[in-house]
């Protein structure tokens, strides 16, 4: 038995014809506007904040979104991603932090209660109201990894793998930019945020 | 006595049709256990619980009776939020698959959103990974061939074999489940595909797993069962939730049993 080049050209080419997929953006300065084609507001499922509220991808229309998926019993990167979090927090202009949400989204919603998202949220100093902490069912938050192109897996019963992705969804729920990695320089990130957020002041 | 006659005569239609229509035909597939090339870092087996699984990939035909239902769905329709613009490109246009394409041809270039709505429409899910490679390891006599050398070469023959997506479905083998076309006709969507970590690709820093992709690993890994399904896991890490390809299709699965009773089928 012995590979074949031929497979193995084959199987570059079958995992590179599936890169061809472009994400054309449609920028838009309004805020009112029915909900674009590529929007993220277009996702039907339901979620839970710290505080036990329940709420739609939509109703955060109008903010800049800056979204991550972590899960609270984490020891390796999440820490380090929501530390990273932070740092972006604390780097934007004052002028356009009200018009910005950072979002951290459970990927292990069985464990991260509403109550734990909430313990979490204090533990880590990040009880204003721009932090949103959201879980859901395990499929909708499939779903929603689907739609950040974040690849998660459990790996044990308290541990998942995971891609280290900051997304930034401009007003109209338009992925605008993504920060892959941890610790990584959020220039172009706060650069970014802060470009979408000025068109709403 | 006629009138009975009819009564049961349409009876009879109302089942056959509310099977041909309603129910693609599923197996049952039995509890189990093994150790998936990927997904377990300490190669223990991971557990299957019985479940249900399609006999055969979603055809073009069926998926234009999901699009009559569910118009949003439809090519000129589809947010582009949840498929790529080759979204059914190689069709005629929103309902018509046009006369290049056999009715009975698995549906393709379908993104996973449209996918995963086919199924749940259908009061079905999409079948996870590890279910879908359990039920692909099995040729038409064992549950688990993986280490049969014909089995393999049948599966590396295929990945060479051109447009293989425009053959109708049902034609290749039957396996020990009673279900067809795992290998030989289209890759197929999986309900978590985006649980896979390849450094093949642009990503950084998120665990890989070695496993699945080092260097040396997919060729040291000298049998060709690795690499068989190694193709199959490695064009998984490759794909987004929106992409649509025109040798990609899907079938659904079910955890429950599939009850037909008589208060089921007079409801519809």
């Amino acid at each position: 038995m012995k590979f074949s080049s031929k497979n193995i050209v084959l199987g570059c080419m079958v995992m590179f014809l599936f890169l061809q997929a472009c994400n054309k953006k449609s920028e838009s300065d309004l805020k009112d506007k029915p909900i674009s084609d590529l929007s993220v507001y277009n996702l039907p499922s339901k979620w839970t904040s710290q505080n036990g509220e329940n709420l739609e991808m939509k109703d955060l229309k109008g903010k800049v979104l800056v979204m991550v998926m972590i899960y609270t019993s984490c020891k390796s990167a999440c820490p380090r991603l929501v530390a990273d979090m932070r740092n972006i927090e604390q780097r934007l202009p004052e002028n356009i932090k009200e018009n910005v949400k950072l979002v951290l989204v459970s990927i292990d919603p069985a464990v991260d209660t509403p109550k734990r998202l909430k313990a979490f949220a204090i533990e880590n100093k990040m009880e204003g109201n721009q932090w949103l902490f959201l879980r859901s069912s395990e499929e909708n938050t499939r779903e929603f990894a689907a739609v950040l192109a974040v690849n998660y897996k459990k790996i044990s019963p308290l541990d998942f793998s995971h891609s280290n992705i900051i997304s930034v969804f401009n007003a109209d729920g338009e992925l605008a930019y993504q920060q892959e990695g941890l610790g990584v320089n959020s220039d172009e990130t706060i650069k970014k945020i802060t470009e979408e957020a000025e068109k709403l002041n | 006595m006629l009138k009975s006659r009819i009564v049961e005569l349409s009876f009879l239609l109302l089942i056959a049709t509310s099977l041909w229509s309603q129910n693609a035909p599923m197996v049952s597939i039995k509890r189990g256990a093994y150790v998936p090339l990927y997904g377990t870092t300490d190669k223990k087996p991971v557990e299957i619980a019985a479940f249900e699984m399609d006999v055969y990939p979603v055809t073009n035909a069926q998926f234009v009776t999901f699009l009559k239902k569910y118009p949003a769905y439809t090519r000129s329709k589809m947010k582009g939020v949840f498929a790529d613009k080759s979204y059914l490109s190689h069709w005629q246009s929103d309902y018509d698959y046009g006369k290049n394409n056999l009715s009975t041809a698995p549906v393709t270039n379908v993104s996973w959103f449209a996918a995963k709505k086919y199924c749940e429409c259908q009061g079905k899910r999409l079948p996870t990974m590890d279910e879908w490679e359990y039920v692909a390891m099995a040729d038409e006599k064992r549950i688990d061939a993986r280490t049969k050398e014909d089995f393999n070469k049948y599966i590396m023959s295929w990945y060479e074999k051109p447009k293989t997506y425009a053959n109708p479905i049902g034609q290749t083998y039957k396996n020990y489940w009673g279900v067809y076309d795992m290998h030989g006709l289209v890759w197929e969507w999986t309900a978590d595909f985006n649980s896979i970590f390849l450094s093949g690709e642009s990503r950084k820093d998120k665990d890989t797993d070695k496993n699945l992709f080092c260097g040396s690993g997919s060729v040291n890994a000298s049998d060709l069962m690795n690499y068989a399904a190694f193709m199959r896991y490695a064009f998984r890490g490759s794909l987004k939730a929106r992409y649509t390809t025109k040798n990609l299709g899907f079938r659904c699965a079910d955890d429950k049993k599939q009850q037909l009773n008589l208060s089921q089928i007079s409801k519809k």
